[in-house]
């Protein structure tokens, strides 16, 4: 037998996109089928997440072409940094222009016009998020540490990571220590 | 990708000192949206509402009436949907153990209210600034802290 049947498409569509996002547990509002509203802003990852399952039924996010450029910069910045080997091999600039091919200038500009901030200081902002890292999950020392992420000497390390967090690298292991002692997450 | 609207609250008893960030907040880059708060109780009340729309960045002082900033930065840190929510505290004390309590009990960030006005704005585009690069970028949220 055959069976004809009738499709509403905007309830369907309507339908995908409220199941995904539940499921994800996000509060949000549709606010027609192009257009959706977060109370609260998707942190990075659940962007990343949201675009995965609505990738699934060929639903995709309308971003601009300079927020992705930005983003392959963050990238790269990322591996740059986590790599001991590549971070010592390579400076920023070359690594990042040979990666994404674009000139560095280029590259600089695209980011600071969309985020106000320097390549540069991002690089800063991404070692001492390491430098935290390993303080509190490995334990390791700061000369370990200033060796690792290729600082010159201790010393070094210790006045960028104040002049990034107003904090010296003992207070900060000591408020840590403190927070998990008391179950304190934030 | 650039900066859209941020939403900002801020709770402090002294009507100075609110005047003075509403006018340092309204001349720097960032675009906000600023919520006052007289005490800490009327900040938790708004919070807790239903439907309020959540801030990313909430500026406590500490001594207030009613409720002071403490109390409210262990209740905000006791509280499902706003415990991943950026406190900045912004006190005049300068106390390192004051400093210290507040960072252990949760607070991401710490302002001395600075004691001129181009300091205040230099120091809420700071706090602006790195709380919204960890929001967009992958950086480890549990270790946010800054002093300024």
């Amino acid at each position: 037998m055959t069976m004809n049947i009738k499709f509403d498409y905007a309830f369907i569509c309507k339908t995908i996109v409220q199941e995904q996002l539940n499921a994800l547990d996000l509060d949000y509002d549709l606010k027609n089928l192009g257009r959706i509203e977060f109370r609260k802003k998707p942190t990075a990852a659940q962007l990343e997440q949201i675009s995965q399952a609505f990738a699934v039924y060929g639903i995709e996010i309308l971003s601009d072409q300079q927020g992705v450029l930005v983003q392959r910069i963050k990238d790269a910045v990322t591996v740059l940094v986590n790599d001991a080997e590549k971070s010592r091999k390579y400076n920023v600039s070359t690594f990042l222009s040979q990666e994404l091919n674009y000139t560095y200038p280029h590259l600089s500009t695209v980011f600071s016009e969309a985020t106000h901030s320097s390549i540069e200081n991002f690089v800063i902002l991404k070692k001492i998020d390491l430098a935290k890292h390993l303080v509190i999950e490995k334990n390791l020392t700061l000369t370990e540490i200033a060796h690792r992420l290729n600082y010159s000497s201790v010393a070094h390390l210790s006045a960028q990571f104040k002049k990034t967090t107003g904090l010296t690298p003992s207070a900060f292991q000591r408020i840590i220590k403190k927070r998990k002692e008391r179950g304190i997450t934030p | 990708m650039a900066f859209d609207l941020m939403n900002i609250v801020l709770a402090d008893d002294d009507a100075d000192d609110r005047l003075l960030f509403q006018e340092a907040i309204d001349e720097i880059e960032v675009q906000t949206k600023l919520t006052l708060f007289n005490d800490g109780r009327h900040l938790m009340d708004y919070l807790l509402l239903p439907n309020a729309t959540l801030p990313e960045i909430i500026f406590l002082d500490l001594n207030m009436p009613v409720k002071n900033g403490m109390q409210c930065l262990l209740e905000i840190r006791a509280t499902e949907h706003l415990r991943d929510t950026c406190v900045a505290i912004y006190s005049t004390s300068s106390s390192e153990k004051d400093i210290e309590e507040t960072f252990v009990n949760g607070a991401n960030i710490y302002i001395n209210k600075p004691t001129s006005f181009a300091a205040l704005k230099k120091a809420i585009d700071k706090a602006l600034r790195l709380n919204w690069q960890y929001h967009t970028s992958s950086l480890n949220r549990d270790s946010f802290l800054l002093r300024i």
